[in-house]
């Protein structure tokens, strides 16, 4: 009983903190308090995670979004901070328009799609479908394929990052 | 009432490792600025107490009065959080290291850990990496351009040299088959991995100079050419937390090494925190010897370190042990 009331507070907790993290993430003018408040979301996402006992999930979410991919988002910002100084914010762009609209398609979908699961399927046993054992067979067995058509997919993205870098040099 | 003498276990643990490691971090200081003036045939610190003991007594007594500055242009409020990131991490890091075997005491068996986690090594790398965050921030939010240029340094130092850090150390996880760090300690009950990874542990320990910014690799903060870098601005308490942090994280660095690679607490006749504690100093001393020994790298020289030679390096070293694993 006192677990689940733990957990239950747990989440309440993180949820309210990565709903909150993101708004603030989108109303920021500077760009690097932006990426702060998106690396507050990624870690309270983390700690959902936790909570489904999906260790690995959950940490690896933390190194690889919160510490490498942000660490680098906020390296260029800095970068082109420096060289540019700050951009002006709030001209209405064809490109803003259509992100407004494509995300709020998507934020209709998710929650569709979250109405749906629960009237679909019964609740799930919590069983560690995330820790590493459990993730690394699933990887390298079921998901052989997916995987390392992502890697291939990966290794296309820093060659074409190469070849646009060598390009302009020329 | 099995989970109320749990809780005051896991309290004790806390408050012993926490007064610990602040007690050690505190001292290393001392043992730096001795090992370094010996190196240098100096004397060091000798005028607080007896061979200077009360030094780092002094020196944080010192920070405490000086006056507080927070830069006009400074970006209020990441300029007091960026030390509190810093040391957090730093601290958090000791949460995953065990540093003996199991303890009986009033009929319960601890372990010595204060949280026995299967993504042990994961857990670190994270905290790892949140904690530069701290030393990018606070050379941001100061403004000041030499600030600003140390945490570029930063930033990009470390997205080069984590990675071959945690290439180098795959090696370990390979034949341990673990990311637990105790059980990673009990596979070592034979041998040593140091002796089946000999250049993991050389490629390990260099990426960590770059992941602790000591010398060789200490650009963030550069004195020479950036006046002192991410930390330039900050005065005070607010020094003395990355300061303090710096030497917290070195001590888990070491930890993290002795851990993977010189069989944790085993060894004969001693107790095993003691020769967890011995060969955790060892390491240390030879990041202060290096730190005496080495000039400092030009900052293209350490990114082609980083992407040309170590990360090849770990990844040959990846497949090799992978090789000899799968053919035994």
């Amino acid at each position: 009983m006192a677990e689940i009331v733990f957990k239950w507070i747990v989440f309440f907790i993180a949820s309210i903190l990565s709903i909150f993290s993101s708004v603030m993430m989108v109303t920021r003018k500077n760009p690097v308090h932006s990426a702060l408040w998106l690396v507050v979301t990624f870690i309270s996402l983390a700690v959902l995670y936790f909570l489904l006992n999906a260790t690995f999930i959950a940490i690896s979410q933390v190194i690889v979004y919160a510490g490498a991919i942000m660490m680098l988002f906020l390296f260029v910002i800095m970068l082109i901070h420096l060289e540019k100084g700050p951009e002006e914010i709030g001209k209405m762009t064809v490109s803003r328009i259509f992100a407004v609209v494509l995300t709020v398609l998507l934020f209709v979908e998710i929650l569709v799609g979250v109405y749906f699961y629960r009237a679909w399927t019964v609740k799930p046993e919590p069983m560690p479908f995330g820790d590493p054992k459990t993730v690394g067979k699933l990887l390298y067995t079921k998901y052989l394929f997916p995987f390392e058509i992502a890697s291939v997919l990966l290794l296309v993205g820093i060659i074409g990052a190469v070849v646009l870098a060598k390009r302009r040099k020329m | 009432m099995e989970t109320l003498y749990f809780l005051i276990e896991v309290l004790i643990k806390n408050v012993v490792v926490i007064a610990v490691l602040m007690f050690f971090a505190a001292y290393l200081t001392l043992i730096e600025r001795k090992v370094l003036a010996r190196i240098q045939i100096r004397y060091g610190p000798n005028r607080a107490g007896p061979f200077g003991i009360l030094q780092p007594i002094a020196d944080g007594i010192k920070s405490f009065f000086k006056e507080e500055i927070i830069p006009e242009n400074a970006d209020k409020p990441l300029y007091v959080i960026a030390p509190m990131i810093v040391i957090t991490a730093a601290i958090s890091m000791a949460a995953v290291i065990p540093f003996g075997d199991k303890l009986v005491l009033f009929g319960r068996e601890i372990k010595l850990v204060i949280a026995d986690v299967d993504v042990g090594l994961l857990y670190l790398f994270a905290m790892a990496s949140l904690g530069e965050y701290g030393v990018v921030l606070g050379g941001w939010s100061s403004g000041n351009k030499y600030g600003v240029l140390g945490s570029l340094r930063a930033a990009a130092q470390m997205i080069s040299y984590e990675v071959s850090l945690g290439l180098a150390i795959i090696g370990v996880l390979i034949l341990s088959g673990s990311m637990n760090l105790r059980e990673i300690v009990n596979a070592q009950k034979e041998m040593w991995f140091i002796v089946y990874q000999p250049f993991a542990f050389i490629l390990y320990m260099i990426c960590a100079f770059a992941e602790l910014n000591r010398a060789p690799f200490d650009m963030p903060e550069a004195e020479s050419e950036l006046a002192c870098g991410f930390n330039i601005e900050y005065s005070s308490m607010k020094f003395a937390l990355f300061f303090f942090a710096e030497y917290t994280h070195m001590l888990a660095v070491a930890a993290l090494a002795t851990t993977l690679f010189l069989g944790g607490w085993h060894g004969p006749y001693l107790p095993g925190t003691l020769w967890f504690l011995i060969k955790v100093f060892l390491i240390v001393f030879v990041f202060i010897w290096v730190r005496a020994t080495y000039p400092r790298l030009r900052y293209d020289q350490i990114m082609k370190l980083g992407w040309k030679v170590l990360f090849p390096l770990t990844i040959l070293n990846l497949i090799v042990t992978a090789f000899f694993v799968t053919v035994r």
